[in-house]
């Protein structure tokens, strides 16, 4: 299921708790090594779960299009 | 899609189950003593989060809670409370008042102090515990230090419920202490690695 959006993760802010692969439906977003979440836009369906329970409030739904 | 539950997906019950135990016989207290090393080793030797990730009681308690009774606004937290200088901040504060308890531990230890037997509340409130501790069970030192360990790891879940209730379910995590110190040690031993 393809979506304009993707998650992005402000891997600056991002304190790795994991509290957003828990609620990714897609197991599209995995914590990298302890250090910050990292996000396979791939597999992403934009749904926004992620940014919804990021305490750090560090993840963004950018456009796809944007990037392209 | 609903993903498929593992056994440490009920670490939650633990949580519960620790406090309950600690009201009732304090020096369960002890037990705390897993959640305090078990981020520690595994980050130090796995190079991960899979505590915090994967492990944590407290933040699985977090987010079954207001799922069950809709108990949190939802509402993202302020920026400062996720920021360095908050998160490392509190750290030092955290460990500072956990050298305390190892100091009022000596204390009793040394004979230079006697045991109290009450649970402080964030780090202020004296609260009588008595009832979880029959004098001369064990060293009053290893009594001392479970009240005090208590103490901490109450106060801390207080503060998580209420950060959780204020805000967004896990933002306790944004500056727990554990979940900082086992980021920096992630860091330090990923230095220079970028994902591929």
């Amino acid at each position: 299921m393809a979506s304009k959006f993707y998650a992005q993760v402000a891997r600056t802010r991002c304190v790795s708790c994991g509290a957003c692969t828990h609620e990714c439906p897609r197991d599209a977003i995995r914590v990298w090594k302890g250090c910050f979440a990292l996000v396979d836009p791939l597999r992403c369906i934009g749904c926004g779960k992620c940014k919804k329970a990021c305490p750090a409030d560090c993840i963004d739904m950018k456009l796809r299009e944007a990037d392209a | 899609m609903k993903k498929s539950k593992k056994w440490y997906d009920y670490l939650w019950i633990w949580s519960i189950l620790y406090f309950t135990l600690g009201f009732f016989n304090i020096l369960f207290a002890w037990l705390g003593m897993i959640d305090f090393l078990l981020p520690l080793l595994l980050a130090l030797f796995g190079g991960d989060k899979f505590f915090c990730n994967h492990l944590c009681g407290r933040g699985q308690l977090f987010t079954v809670l207001p799922r069950a009774l809709k108990c949190s606004r939802g509402k993202p937290a302020p920026a400062w409370l996720s920021s360095k200088w908050f998160r490392y901040g509190f750290l030092l504060f955290f460990l500072t008042m956990f050298a305390n308890i190892v100091h009022q531990t000596y204390l009793v230890y040394a004979g230079a102090s006697s045991l109290r037997e009450v649970v402080k509340l964030f780090w202020t409130f004296r609260v009588p515990w008595g009832w979880a501790y029959t004098a001369g069970t064990t060293a009053d030192w290893v009594a001392q230090f479970s009240f005090g360990f208590y103490s901490l790891m109450l106060t801390s879940t207080l503060i998580g419920l209420i950060v959780m209730a204020l805000y967004r379910p896990r933002t306790w995590c944004s500056f727990c202490p554990m979940g900082s110190m086992t980021q920096l040690i992630c860091k330090a031993k990923h230095r220079g690695e970028q994902p591929e």
